[in-house]
């Protein structure tokens, strides 16, 4: 009877068993350079729009406070997304025949609503809630990032678990004046005057804010 | 040592069953069964996972149910194959050559099934992966407190030493089957499984090795695994589940549950593949003094845990007792200890456990009954706990009896693949023990 196998066959079984072993390691690497990836997390990756709405404009530009749009954002749990009437109130003076504005006034005859895609989106698992952050000083671009620079808006951070547990484990130095929520720019709040250095310490105590119960899980899933 | 004319019969008969199955039109027959129960199985985990638990019928205060009595119950059947190959082997009794192989497959395919119980009873199975210890972006770590955890540490420990402990065992008689393989593609196929064995002494002392090692893990296994098991029970505050009596009642359950499938195996097989001078009628008299012996440890337990809660003179555990007996699911009790233990007294006569058809109907009571028993310590105790507020009943739903019966086509439709291409007996080590004690009917 014929040889079933080479002589080689082990060499070959070993070496494919080898390689196995390889590709099981390099499937978990790049597996874990997925989690961590853009690709994955969405930062910085434009939704479509039906209008091309420029935060920076409004924002930067024209310094339009977020919670103009965004109305709902310190007494509910969601901030919200602007209705036609709110755009309305400049652009029926401002722009009125602007070719880019078209699907507004489409909008505000129809009474069909602009469908805005939502950038900052978490699971549905996840009951986050505006008006608590607000209230006790997280502001706006904590979370949604630079939004006076962004020409089209795309989501500034990855909203992964891990994100949102470093500031629940300690919350200190995250705490901002609420009266100064919206500002954008806090690259010398250390350096200001006043007690700016210890004032994330001070209002923890001030607020009653316990890290250890913030990280327990119905926090956040209820 | 030369080969012999009954080694070579045993090898022939043996590794005649892949190469050309003796009957094809039974095994079809029975395969297709298995393949529609495996489809009620993909079905019922189908709506599942579109639906949610909420269509089964567990809700608090049980919100156990099925799921996880029949989790304890297959898991509970597996810890016999380990105990007849890895124990036996360790303690030398040869007659074990006869029944372990089939009995390791049994195992494997036991504690797939009940590892997928708690998978699926999850709120969100395909996130199962959570439970294991790996870096994540949730930067969450296993809550080892949670007999969830133990569940799967317990369950993916033993799964991976039964699969190792079975294919190393395995390995052998793959050779031989090779060897005899008339086409191509069997030789190449069976070849590859040998994983180039050749038979030379140092392939020998290698395997003798890895063989004893793992069966020196897998025994302790048994207890540790079961011993979890009942624990898991016991961690939470239920009356009726505090009995210290527990994990030795449990592991003693789990054997008395699978030696009788054992028995069942071997009695079908035997006739299936007529085996008759393999399996003999000595071995099926030692698995039914196993049966007899393991059951009645059950008893013990049983009696011990009626025993506790009159001597802890407790009020709820009286209550729990009272209700096992008398209440709303006092079917399960006395279904247990009526499918138990009735049956099974029969053993004790020589001329019982001479005859395979009589031995399989007792094996089955004894499934039966040990399912009741799952059932019963887990409804008994939990429909009625410290709080009136929080009583509550169950019923299971259709979905959980059809994923029942999808599970067993999960149990079966591997096997029967299993009995159709592998050798369902260990050629090698009865020829062993053929060898050492000259008499099969006596090894």
């Amino acid at each position: 009877m014929a040889q079933i196998f080479t002589a080689s066959a082990d060499t070959r079984l070993r070496a494919a068993a080898l390689l196995g072993v390889v590709a099981l390691v390099m499937a978990l690497v790049v597996l874990g350079g997925y989690a961590d990836s853009s690709y994955a997390t969405l930062v910085g990756w434009v939704e479509h729009q039906p209008v091309p709405f420029s935060h920076q404009h409004h924002v930067g530009e024209l310094g339009i406070d977020c919670r103009y749009c965004h109305a709902a954002a310190e007494t509910g749990a969601h901030a919200g997304l602007p209705s036609t009437f709110t755009c309305m109130t400049c652009h029926s003076q401002v722009w009125t025949g602007a070719p880019m504005l078209a699907p507004v006034r489409a909008s505000l005859a129809s009474g069909k609503p602009l469908e805005w895609q939502r950038v900052a989106r978490l699971p549905d698992y996840v009951y986050f809630d505006h008006s608590i952050h607000l209230s006790r000083g997280v502001p706006c671009v904590t979370c949604h990032g630079r939004v006076d620079r962004m020409p089209l808006m795309s989501r500034a951070q990855p909203f992964q678990m891990q994100w949102c547990l470093d500031c629940h484990r300690n919350p200190a130095p995250h705490l901002r004046p609420p009266a100064e929520i919206t500002r954008m720019d806090w690259s010398n709040w250390d350096e200001e005057p006043g007690i700016h250095a210890v004032y994330g310490e001070l209002m923890t105590k001030v607020y009653g804010i316990e890290p250890a119960k913030l990280t327990q899980c119905n926090i956040c899933h209820r | 040592m030369s080969e012999t004319a009954s080694d070579t019969r045993i090898t022939a008969e043996i590794t005649r069953i892949p190469l050309h199955h003796p009957h094809m039109r039974n095994w079809w027959l029975l395969f297709g069964l298995s393949l529609l129960l495996l489809g009620c199985f993909f079905v019922a985990a189908g709506a599942l996972f579109l639906n949610g638990v909420g269509m089964w019928g567990n809700n608090i205060p049980v919100n156990w149910g099925l799921a996880i009595s029949h989790y304890v119950w297959f898991l509970g059947i597996g810890h016999a194959g380990t105990l007849i190959s890895a124990l036996l082997l360790i303690t030398n009794a040869h007659w074990r050559n006869s029944l372990n192989r089939f009995a390791e497959a049994m195992t494997l395919f036991a504690v797939v099934c009940a590892g997928l119980y708690p998978i699926l009873h999850l709120g969100r199975p395909w996130l199962f992966y959570w439970m294991a210890p790996y870096p994540n972006t949730m930067t969450l770590y296993p809550q080892f407190k949670s007999p969830l955890s133990w569940d799967f540490f317990a369950v993916l420990t033993y799964l991976t030493v039964s699969l190792l402990f079975w294919y190393i065992g395995i390995v052998p008689d793959l050779a031989s089957v090779r060897d005899r393989a008339k086409t191509r593609r069997a030789q190449v196929l069976y070849g590859l499984a040998a994983l180039g064995w050749r038979g030379s002494g140092r392939h020998w002392a290698r395997w003798q090795q890895a063989y004893r090692l793992t069966a020196a893990i897998a025994v302790p296994l048994v207890v540790s695994v079961h011993s979890e098991i009942s624990l898991l029970f016991a961690a939470g505050p239920i009356p009726g589940w505090t009995s210290t009596v527990f994990p030795a009642y449990f592991v003693m359950g789990a054997a008395f549950s699978g030696f009788a499938v054992v028995l069942m195996i071997a009695v079908t097989l035997r006739h299936a593949l007529s085996l008759r001078d393999i399996v003999t009628e000595r071995h099926l008299d030692l698995l039914a003094r196993f049966l007899l012996a393991t059951g009645l440890m059950t008893a013990y337990g049983y009696v011990y845990e009626v025993f506790d809660a009159l001597y802890g003179g407790e009020k709820q555990d009286l209550a729990t007792l009272h209700d096992r007996f008398t209440g709303l699911y006092a079917y399960s009790y006395w279904g247990a200890v009526i499918f138990n233990f009735v049956p099974l007294q029969l053993l004790w006569f020589r001329g019982i456990r001479a005859r395979p058809a009589v031995l399989f109907l007792i094996a089955t009571s004894v499934v039966v009954g040990m399912w009741y028993e799952r059932y019963m310590l887990l409804m008994t105790a939990l429909y009625r706990d410290y709080l009136v507020s929080s009583w509550g009943e169950y019923h299971a739903s259709l979905w959980e009896w059809l994923l029942f019966a999808g599970m067993i086509g999960v149990f079966l439709a591997p096997f029967l693949l299993f009995v159709r291409f592998l050798p369902v007996i260990s050629a090698f080590e009865v020829k062993e023990a053929l060898r050492e004690t000259g008499d099969l009917r006596h090894a």
